[in-house]
């Protein structure tokens, strides 16, 4: 409700800058941020998919989402590559599955949503401060202040934000919301996870998952690959995921810094309003110190010149 | 020759004990010919599962039961603490698998650090890892219909049969 006055945007530039100049390691801090203790995520045990779908299914009509372009008991749709790429999620679908054919092992199915990351990027990408990470893990937005900027798009590392392309005059960004409204709020397990019949996933506090995952790969030798992504990956996700093959081949983006997305352009991003606010009144008052007392700088070179004449 | 018929008469004597001792027990842990799996139809007609014929076709009982029918543990897991336990009272999966969908929360009962049965899949999951890890490896049906047909409720789920779309043709994709 604070309106932002412009003696308060001043005194923050100021402040902003006299932080940085006091501590130069920046780092440390993003790092050591580690979200909310008792925030939930779900654990992907991927040796268990086997491409039903059936998670599909159940946030379309969780999400009311409109009608699939294809049903959800069509196969088919893992054989197709749009644009050359695997599926990805759109306005109409918050997530997907995806198989990843192996070489020299069985092909291996991917469900993709929003991975209601610790310090998410979209989030900080946003200007309107649509986004907002709550104390139960979720990322969700508020959709009647998303001006449509396709910033967190183009911020999120997982490339999962989609847009409502079909709307001409409202259109918004759309991604999973973990169910926040409907069932996280009041403790519930998500309809994706509830609906899957392998169990392959695990809904529970983040902290509590990271002990089953690494439960599970000392207890099966060979079944995954040692990892957990999403761990450390941009400071933590809330879903986690298992793999049995190497995370690249299931199309992990497996070059992300374990740093959350804002430690990137932090320290730039704080220096902005030093060079902004105070750059202008700085040199505004070395040039009036400068130029005090002397009314004509003209006539003074003049003289000059004449002296050296002489 | 009275010596020899002595012990042939004892020896099939004790063979034919053996035989009916062999058939008690089998009689004794009886098992269901079929069992129908309806507990969680909603979205899918129940399973009439051929117990029998599974029977026949697997390594022993404990590939599906564990360490629970007594005979011997094929499970390297379960073998380290029930290699010779006899078979307990309660053999159906779900007098273990609970029907409620698993949590962190419910898995790892934190109070028995000791507990080694922590990361127990709910029923619906110890059906379907069970029965579609073997289908896999052996070639049976995989397809969710090849063994439940849909409800009218799963079409409308899966946006199937009388519920499928319209097509990619003349939506929102022009």
């Amino acid at each position: 409700m604070s309106k932002i006055t412009r003696r308060k945007f001043l005194a923050g530039s100021v402040a902003g800058s006299a932080a940085i100049a006091m501590a130069p390691t920046k780092k440390a801090f993003g790092a050591s941020l580690e979200g909310f203790p008792d925030g939930m995520g779900v654990l992907v045990d991927m040796t268990r998919c086997v491409g039903c779908r059936s998670c599909e299914a159940a946030c379309n009509q969780e999400q009311n989402l409109p009608e699939p372009d294809r049903s959800f008991a069509d196969y088919s749709v893992f054989d197709e590559r749009p644009h050359g790429e695997h599926r990805r999620t759109t306005e109409k679908a918050y997530t997907v599955v995806n198989r990843y054919d192996q070489d020299d092992s069985e092909s291996v199915f991917r469900k993709i949503q929003c991975n209601h990351c610790n310090e998410p990027a979209c989030l900080t990408s946003c200007f309107v401060n649509a986004y907002t990470k709550t104390p139960e893990g979720a990322v969700i937005y508020n959709d009647k202040v998303c001006v449509g900027c396709r910033n967190c798009m183009i911020a999120c590392p997982f490339g999962i934000p989609a847009y409502s392309y079909s709307s001409a005059f409202n259109p918004i960004v759309k991604k999973c919301i973990f169910c926040y409204d409907t069932r996280l709020k009041h403790g519930r397990t998500p309809a994706c996870v509830e609906s899957c019949p392998q169990q392959v996933m695990v809904f529970g506090k983040r902290q509590e998952l990271i002990k089953i995952a690494n439960n599970r790969i000392r207890r099966n030798p060979g079944k995954y690959v040692e990892g957990l992504y999403g761990e450390n990956e941009v400071g933590g996700t809330g879903w986690l995921y298992l793999s049995p093959v190497p995370f690249q081949e299931a199309g992990f983006n497996v070059a992300l810094s374990n740093q959350p997305i804002i430690n990137n352009v932090k320290d730039f991003l704080a220096i902005v309003p030093m060079v902004l606010a105070i750059w202008p009144a700085l040199f505004t008052g070395f040039h009036l110190l400068a130029t005090k007392g002397k009314s004509h700088g003209h006539g003074d070179d003049h003289n000059h010149d004449g002296q050296e004449e002489h | 020759m009275v010596n020899t018929g002595k012990k042939l008469i004892i020896g099939l004597a004790g063979i034919l004990f053996c035989c009916l001792a062999a058939l008690n027990c089998y009689a004794a842990n009886a098992f269901p010919e079929t069992i129908e799996i309806n507990v969680l139809s909603d979205l899918y007609e129940g399973v009439v599962f051929d117990h029998s014929m599974h029977i026949m076709m697997s390594d022993g009982c404990a590939v599906c039961h564990h360490h629970t029918t007594g005979t011997p543990v094929v499970d390297p897991h379960c073998a380290k603490c029930h290699a010779t336990d006899g078979p307990l009272e309660v053999v159906s999966c779900q007098d273990c698998h609970s029907h409620a969908a698993v949590t962190a929360e419910t898995m790892r009962e934190r109070e028995d650090v000791y507990r080694y049965h922590d990361d127990k899949p709910d029923l619906k999951a110890a059906y379907h890892l069970s029965c579609l890890g073997c289908h896999e490896e052996f070639g049976a049906p995989t397809g969710c219909e090849d063994c439940h047909a849909r409800t009218q409720a799963g079409d409308e789920f899966f946006r199937s049969g009388q519920f499928a779309p319209a097509g990619p043709v003349g939506d929102s994709a022009h």
